[in-house]
């Protein structure tokens, strides 16, 4: 996969030491064997080390990152018999959403996902994963589906945002997005979503509103993108990598905050460098909190979602006035 | 988490007569930032602070807000207590947040960008949350968030509708998450309160924007907006920035959103309170044991 990204600039070099040694196959000297040891084991050590300690802004660029795995290979690795389903039946079919059932471990569950697109045609295609109304309007007549079923129904979010347009205004974008809220609260079936990517603001709330809510260990999740935090708290877009500090959007950061349900480990260096890896973990994940979750009556689902976003909000109250005199 | 932390000295400690109108600005003039005419200010207040020449509606205080909508003497607050805390310890190149709290409660003698309480509309009861757009721009953090439940819930348990009135730049991003699911928990107070089978009224006002007009402004049974307001999801800037256009002039505002199909009713300031009562005739009263 290789390491272009900036802060994996020494992983880089060693990674180019290696594959130099490697290619000299049989003809490796005994000392130039025990340098590709040596030289493995360094790559292997830095990337922990740095990998370990990534800050807010190198989070982003990870998950921003142009292999990364995205919702369409996850669903391929864990899932089967996947049948997208298409149309909000009221205007239009949006290509940012992917939705519809598919059976995970045997059971059939509603999957709800964004997806950005790989290569330049693709991305115009998904509209590079930004939904407009009507993919939220899918979205919400998908989730009325799988109560009506009884299908859990599992979000993988990863988006920028919801797309910003005139059209999106004209169509309702924020009562596509309210909708799902309020859809979302009172959905009848257990519910997990998963940020895989970026977790851009309302656009991935929208389908957030769930019993349990999951992070991969180097995605972000944010109330606004940091270019926008950014130009409008410092003045200057250029500032992104110090909004995405103040806001703390990383899983990590987040995990630490109490804010979400679990954090799921990613391989060495991140996702991109091992698919099969990722999957694993996050199939591993969501039948654990599935199984859970199935243990409760519905009214007990119901009870614990309110709870969850009740309890959420940071708060202080006024001292009693003191007496003067 | 839900968490009380230590109070910062400035906060203000409610005081009995919140509901006393604003210095009046008398024979003083003001100008209309739209169509630039100087009204005299004993006219501007006689006419609720609209442009007689071009019914532009100039902001309202959330104290004013109350004044010009309940009964008189009707209103009570709740709630008035809690104040915002700095959770990430957020520091921009402009300012900290915590700097921030403390110089807008001092200056504007307000703890929040809502109040929240009840009251009653020609004798009707009901509970309402009104925001204030000067308090850091009105946008929605943990304490608007919590009020705004609060004050949902408040109708669920007295069984009586609720009304919101925002006025907000959107999200506050120096709470980053805490702010973005305040969206979340609004709307699903919003769900409890319609399997309640009570009414939410949503007045929109002069701006909506962002997470606030993606969460609980758009969930009102009926939807209000006052006329020429700014309501959208995305801001002007952004949407011009993501279409490479120049929004045409009226973009965006209370009109376009009800030729869009996206809300109820266009409402002159001086109509809202007997619309109101109105609504409140309507959609209670009902008995559903027959």
């Amino acid at each position: 996969m290789g390491y272009e990204l900036e802060f994996e600039k020494p992983l880089a070099e060693l990674e180019k030491k290696i594959i130099g040694l490697q290619r000299k196959g049989d003809r490796l000297r005994p000392d130039e064997h025990k340098q590709l040891q040596e030289a493995e084991r360094e790559l292997r050590h830095r990337t922990e080390e740095i990998y370990s300690n990534l800050s807010s802004w190198q989070t982003v660029l990870v998950a921003r990152h142009k292999d990364r795995p995205y919702p369409a290979d996850y669903i391929r690795l864990i899932c089967d018999d996947f049948f997208e389903l298409h149309g909000d039946r009221a205007f239009g079919d949006d290509h940012a959403i992917m939705a519809g059932p598919a059976k995970l471990d045997g059971d059939t569950v509603m999957l709800i996902c964004q997806q950005k697109g790989r290569d330049t045609k693709e991305r115009q295609f998904r509209n590079f994963g930004m939904p407009h109304p009507e993919g939220y309007r899918k979205a919400g007549r998908l989730m009325e589906q799988a109560e009506k079923f009884g299908f859990p129904v599992i979000s993988l979010i990863d988006t920028p945002a919801a797309f910003p347009g005139l059209g999106d205004e004209e169509r309702g974008q924020s009562e596509a997005i309210a909708s799902d809220l309020y859809l979302m609260a009172r959905l009848r079936v257990p519910t997990i979503a998963v940020v895989t990517g970026e977790g851009g603001s309302g656009g991935a709330l929208a389908i957030s509103v769930t019993n349990r809510i999951l992070m991969l260990e180097y995605s972000i999740y944010s109330v606004a993108p940091p270019e926008a935090a950014a130009s409008i708290l410092w003045r200057d877009t250029a500032f992104a990598p110090q909004a995405a500090e103040a806001m703390k959007i990383s899983a990590r950061e987040l995990q630490a905050l109490d804010l979400i349900d679990e954090l799921i480990p990613e391989p060495l260096g991140g996702a991109h460098h091992n698919y099969r890896s990722t999957a694993d973990h996050l199939k591993a994940a969501l039948l654990k909190h599935l199984a859970e979750l199935k243990q409760l009556s519905v009214e007990e689902l119901l009870e614990q979602r309110y709870q969850k976003f009740r309890n959420i909000g940071r708060f202080g109250r006024v001292q009693a006035p003191v007496a003067q005199g | 988490m839900v968490k009380e932390a230590e109070v910062p000295s400035t906060a203000q400690t409610p005081s009995q007569d919140q509901t006393k109108p604003a210095q009046r600005p008398g024979n003083l003039a003001v100008k209309c930032p739209k169509c630039k005419e100087m009204l005299i200010g004993r006219d501007w207040e006689k006419n609720l602070r609209v442009c007689s020449r071009c019914s532009y509606h100039f902001k309202l205080s959330a104290y004013e807000r109350i004044e010009l909508l309940v009964d008189p003497d009707s209103f009570v607050e709740t709630d008035s207590d809690i104040i915002s805390v700095d959770p990430l310890n957020f520091v921009s190149s402009s300012q900290a947040y915590a700097t921030r709290l403390d110089e807008e409660r001092e200056s504007i003698s307000l703890n929040e960008a809502v109040v929240s309480g009840h009251a009653t509309i020609e004798n009707l009861p009901l509970a309402l949350a009104i925001m204030d757009f000067r308090f850091i721009g009105g946008s929605m953090g943990s304490v608007v968030g919590e009020k705004i439940t609060r004050t949902i819930e408040l109708g669920i348990e007295k069984h009586v509708p609720v009304l919101i009135s925002s006025a907000s730049g959107g999200a506050r991003m120096q709470e980053g998450l805490y702010s973005l699911m305040q969206m979340a928990k609004t709307s699903a107070a919003l769900a409890k309160l319609g399997e309640a089978e009570l009414p939410f009224f949503s007045l929109l006002t002069d701006p909506t924007t962002g997470g606030v007009t993606a969460s609980f402004a758009m969930l009102g049974d009926v939807i209000l907006a006052e006329p020429g307001a700014l309501i959208c999801f995305a801001g002007p800037r952004v949407i011009e920035g993501s279409m490479h256009m120049k929004l045409p002039e009226g973009s965006v505002t209370s009109e376009f959103v009800l030729q869009h199909g996206m809300i109820d009713a266009v409402v002159h300031r001086r109509e809202l309170r007997q619309t109101l009562a109105k609504l409140l005739r309507l959609y209670t009263g009902v008995d559903r044991s027959k």
